[in-house]
Parts: C-alpha cells; structure tokens; sequence
C-alpha cells in the first residue's frame, strides 16, 4: 500500500543549520498494515509523516502510494489519498466552522469541490451516526463551532475526518500526546476501533512505548533519521518495554533519551 | 458659541439623512469586499484604494463612450476581478507577503487608472446627459436601486460561501494546514477570494462615480480604511442587536449597515461644520480602538504588568503576615 524507497531529506542545506532529517528510509506497508513508530526526539518520525504527506518535496527517493508514485506530487493533491491527525489538537480543523461543515469539507476530500451546496441532509444523518460513535455527545452539537470543543474532542473529530472518506493511508502524529490520559486513551480506543473496522492502513507516532506494543501489527523504531528496528506479528505480541529499550541501546548504542517513553 | 449653534439648523441635517444612507449603500458594497479578504480569507488587502478608483475609471469612460451604464459596472466588476487576480498570484505564485503584495497593486494601478482616464486626473460625468444607474441628483431613487443591488449582492454571497467551493475557501481562511489536509488548494481560494473582493471594490467604485458625478484617480484613497471600519462598525452593531442569532446573512448585511453608520456619522460631522479633512484622522482613530479592543480585552485578564501587580500585592501581604 505504501512503498519508501531510499527517501532522503536534508532541512536548511548548506547553512549551519543543516539537518540530515531523513537518511535514506526505506519501507514497505502491506494492505491493513497498522504500524507504531516509536524513537527519541528528533529521531525523525514527524519528519517521515511529513515526507509521506507531502508537506515539501524530498531530495532524493521515492514515494509509492498503492501502486501509484506519488512523489512529485503536494500534500493537497496527496491528500485524496491520506488522512491525517496531527498533534495539536487545534491544526485538524476549522475553528470557525460547525461540526457539520468541517466533517462535509472532509467528506470531499479529493474530490472536485463545485458549486452545490456544502453538505446534504442525507450526509447530516450520516454524520450523526458516525458522531454517535465516538461517545463525545457530538451528534447533539453539530451547528456548533469546533472552537468550541476541548482538545480530545477536537481530536476525535479529526480522526474522523481522517477516515469518513477511507484514506488509503492513516497518518498520526502523536494524536493524543496533548491529551489528558483518560481522554487520551479514549481517543486511542476510538483510533483502534475505526482502524479495524476499516481495515486501514496506518502509520502512528507513539511516545508511549506500551502503546506502540499494545496496537498494530507492526513497530517500527527509528534513530537519526533511519529505522533501525521492524519487528512484526507474532514477534511483536511478545515484546515488552525492556526489550525494547534493551534493543534500542544495543543498536544504536546509545541510551534511550526519553523518560516520558519509559514512564508512559 | 452661541452664534455656531444658532448656524446648525436641524432641518439641514435630517435633509441630509439620505444622502448619507445612499453613500453608506455604495461604500457597504466595497466593504463587502473587504470582509471577503479581511474576515473569511484572513488577508488585510491594499489593492482595494487602486480597484476602487479603477472601477470608477472604468465605468465613467464607457459610458462617456456611449455604453450602457450597467455594462459599464460589468466591465468595472471585471476588471475589479483581473487585479485581484494580480495580487492573488503576487502573493501565492512568487511569494510576496499579502500586504507587500496589496500595495504593490495598489501602486501599480495608479498608472493604470490614469491610463484609462486618459492621463487625466478627474474625469465629469453628468446625468442629465447620461441614464446613470444612479445620482446624488435623486437621492431616494439612489437608495432605492443602491438597496436592491446591494440585497441581491448579499444572497449571491450567502449562496457562494454556501457551497462547496465557498466552504472551502472559508477554510483556507480559518485553518491552512487543515485545508491542504482535506485536499484544498489553498492557493486558488485566495486567489479568488482576492479576485471577488476586488471585483466588488471596483462595482462600487463604478457606483460611487455616477453618484458623485465623476470618476477621480484619488477616489479610492484610503478605501480600505473605511472600508475596515464598516466591517467592524456593522460587526459591533450586529453583535449587540442580534447576539448569538448573528449567521453568515446578516453578518454580511451588517457589514452593509457598519457602511451606513459610518456614512451618517460622517454627515453629522459635516452638519456640525468640523472640518471634513479630519473625517480620515476620526475614522483611523475609530478603527485602531476597535483593533485593538480584542487585544487590549485579553491583556486586561492576563498580562505581564497584572502579574507583576498581583506579585507585588501577595509580598505585602506576606510582609503584613
Ligand atoms: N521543517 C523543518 N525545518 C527544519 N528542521 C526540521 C524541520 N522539521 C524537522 N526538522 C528537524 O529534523 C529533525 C527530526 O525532527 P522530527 O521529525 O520532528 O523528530 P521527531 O522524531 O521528534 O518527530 C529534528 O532535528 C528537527 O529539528
Ligand atoms: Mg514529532
């Protein structure tokens, strides 16, 4: 479903700032694939998220959404095939827009938008159902404002614009790291439920390593803007967050920097 | 003292009402535009002060050259539309900030609307030998045909930002990263966010000529300024009439009534025998204040000095403990 093929990706070349973000990513994503990508700060896991996105051009590689190579293509135009749910929960949607119009802007992503009018009953209905599901009591509120709503519930809302058109690709950026634990793990239960029923394909940014054992079929870890650990299946059911951490030192030889990935 | 007030007649100043009302219509149209960029697009643009003038131009020249005057402000919307365009692709296409992007429009279009005047600065257009579209010769007709034009301009915008297209360019206002996320060019919609508004500028301006009875290069200056201070004179009003049952329709309507008001306080100005040439320091004043009163309300809830005033209040009371 996505094919990386030596992606490589250089920020502010040539000035002192120069960061080799991405070097040389290689990676393949079979159909319903759920993989947790997990590594220290700075490790390059946003950066990935944004390079399969599109958010700038890479120097040098190729990106290969379900057969179709997207890599000169800009995240607008990449985005009939993605859903995305960032960290903050204020960049995933409109704030001044109602429930219903954000989920109606989502509802046409990648596709033509014309001049008939924005939203139609029959979707309304759909979107109550689909609100109702989430258990945020969203479907009672959909004329209001998404200023209005606290982070989780912007969250959620977002990560079912992310899917109300099935994207070929989920990408989350550490969606819930701005959340309180409770509603973050509510809007990680929410992620769970519509990647299985969906049968999506996702890549999620974890800093919490028990989450990344407990979901998905696959992890991945990266260091220096390189993945050095891809553990899957059955392997994957048996890891624990030692082991992890025990890997991480033993590959990359360094200790693992975060204590919130520990402790989390 | 005595003397100036015996001079202000009241008859005088409720005889000019409907002037005001007219001019408030035709100037609620170019502010109309400026809510498209200012508000939905989120863009404060400065060509505004070079389509005013440039539909003016526009306009004025077509007729003198025997078209019809609503074919005339066809050709002004136009033309309004295609230095929008400019400005859009200033910004969008070679990356120059909007503002930047705005004046150098704006400054550009000076020449141009010479051009159009023939290299002269003021060109005069009279009605009794033209079928203008309106005149301050018949002020209520005036109000009358501004009111409808301005009403049917008002249900083609709901209906446009109703849409999908116009949903999306509302979008692109509020949140562009979230826009490019649902697949929205947002390049596009502020080009022709940029495009409509100016296209709106340059109608009034066309309007304001047939009122005023000439088209003058330096009509439009300081148009976005008054045009600002309609938005949010029409936005304060529309809040405290209406509060929470203020939508899209009668924001836009209210723009148009901000435009109004501002009008009639600037006859009340004349009436009272100030000197019109202070009307741009009082209008500049009045939206600077109104700017900054979402600042200066948030700063009054949290500030650096508020803190340093509570800090030192707690040490008293530590000292006093
Ligand atoms: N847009 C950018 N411009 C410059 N440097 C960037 C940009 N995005 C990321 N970087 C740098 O690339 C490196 C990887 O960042 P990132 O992918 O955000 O790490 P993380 O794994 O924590 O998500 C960091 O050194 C970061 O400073
Ligand atoms: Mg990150």
């Amino acid at each position: 479903m996505l094919r990386l093929e030596n992606v490589h990706k250089t920020f502010d070349p040539g000035t002192i700032n120069e960061k080799h973000a991405l070097t040389g990513i290689d990676l393949s994503l079979s159909e319903g694939d759920f993989v947790t990508v997990i590594g220290g700060n700075g490790a390059g896991k946003s950066t990935l998220l944004n390079a399969v996105a599109g958010l700038w051009p890479i120097d040098c590689g190729r990106i290969i959404i379900d057969g179709q190579d997207v890599t000169g293509l800009p995240d607008f135009k990449r985005a009939a095939f993605i859903g995305r749910v960032f960290q903050d929960p204020m960049t995933g949607t409109a704030a001044s827009m109602q429930i219903e119009e954000n989920l109606a802007l989502a509802a046409r992503r990648g596709k033509r938008r014309t001049l008939k009018w924005r939203i139609t009953a029959k979707e309304r209905k759909s979107f109550r159902e689909k609100l109702k599901l989430l258990e945020l009591g969203l479907e009672d509120r959909m004329s209001a404002k998404t200023g209005l709503l606290s982070g989780g519930q912007r969250q959620a809302l977002t990560l079912l614009m992310a899917t109300l058109i099935k994207p070929k690709l989920l990408l989350l950026d550490e969606h819930t790291a701005a959340l309180d634990p409770k509603t973050a793990q509510k809007v990680l239960a929410a992620t769970e439920r519509i990647i299985s029923e969906d049968g999506l394909t996702a890549l999620m940014v974890t800093h919490n390593m028990r989450d990344a054992i407990l979901h998905g079929n696959r992890l991945i870890m990266m260091n220096e803007g390189n993945i050095i650990l891809d553990i899957r299946g059955e392997q994957k059911r048996g890891l624990t967050v030692e082991d992890l951490l025990h890997k991480f030192e033993e590959i990359s030889g360094e200790q693992f920097a975060s204590d919130k990935a520990i402790l989390g | 003292m005595g003397e100036y007030f015996a001079s202000l007649s009241l008859a005088g100043l409720t005889g000019r009402i409907p002037a005001g009302i007219a001019q408030g219509i035709i100037w609620g149209i170019m502010a109309l535009g400026v809510y498209i960029t200012y508000r939905l697009l989120d863009i404060a643009d400065l060509s505004v002060d070079g389509t005013f003038s440039t539909g003016a131009a526009v306009t004025v020249m077509l007729i003198l050259a025997g078209h019809n005057p609503w074919l005339a402000m066809t050709a002004a919307f136009f033309a309004g539309l295609l230095a929008g365009v400019v400005t859009g692709l200033l910004h969008t296409m070679l990356g120059i900030p909007p503002i930047l992007s705005g004046i150098l429009t704006q400054y550009a279009l000076y020449s141009v609307n010479l051009a159009i005047m023939g290299f002269k600065a003021n060109t005069a257009i009279s009605v009794d030998r033209y079928a203008l579209v309106l005149s301050s010769r018949y002020v209520n007709s005036a109000i009358l045909t501004g009111g409808i034009l301005v009403l049917t301009i008002i249900a083609l915008l709901y209906w446009y930002f109703g849409t999908e297209a116009g949903a999306a360019l509302r979008a692109t206002g509020c949140n562009a990263v979230m826009s490019k996320a649902q697949g929205i060019n947002i390049n596009v919609c502020k080009v022709i966010g940029l495009s409509l508004s100016n296209g709106l500028v340059a109608l009034s301006g066309g309007l304001f000529a047939q009122y005023s009875g000439f088209a003058d290069v330096n009509s439009g200056r300081g148009a976005i300024v008054i045009g600002l201070a309609a938005v949010i004179i029409g936005e304060v009003a529309g809040e405290a009439l209406l509060g929470k049952r203020l939508n899209f329709a009668m924001r836009l309507l209210f723009v148009v009534v901000g435009g109004i008001i501002y009008y009639l306080v600037y006859t009340l100005v004349l009436w009272l025998k100030l000197d019109s040439n202070l009307m741009k320091l009082f209008t500049a004043v009045i939206v600077a204040i109104f700017l900054a009163v979402p600042y200066l309300r948030k700063q009054s809830r949290s500030s650096f000095r508020l803190a340093a005033r509570l800090a030192r209040k707690g040490e008293k009371q530590d000292a006093q403990a």
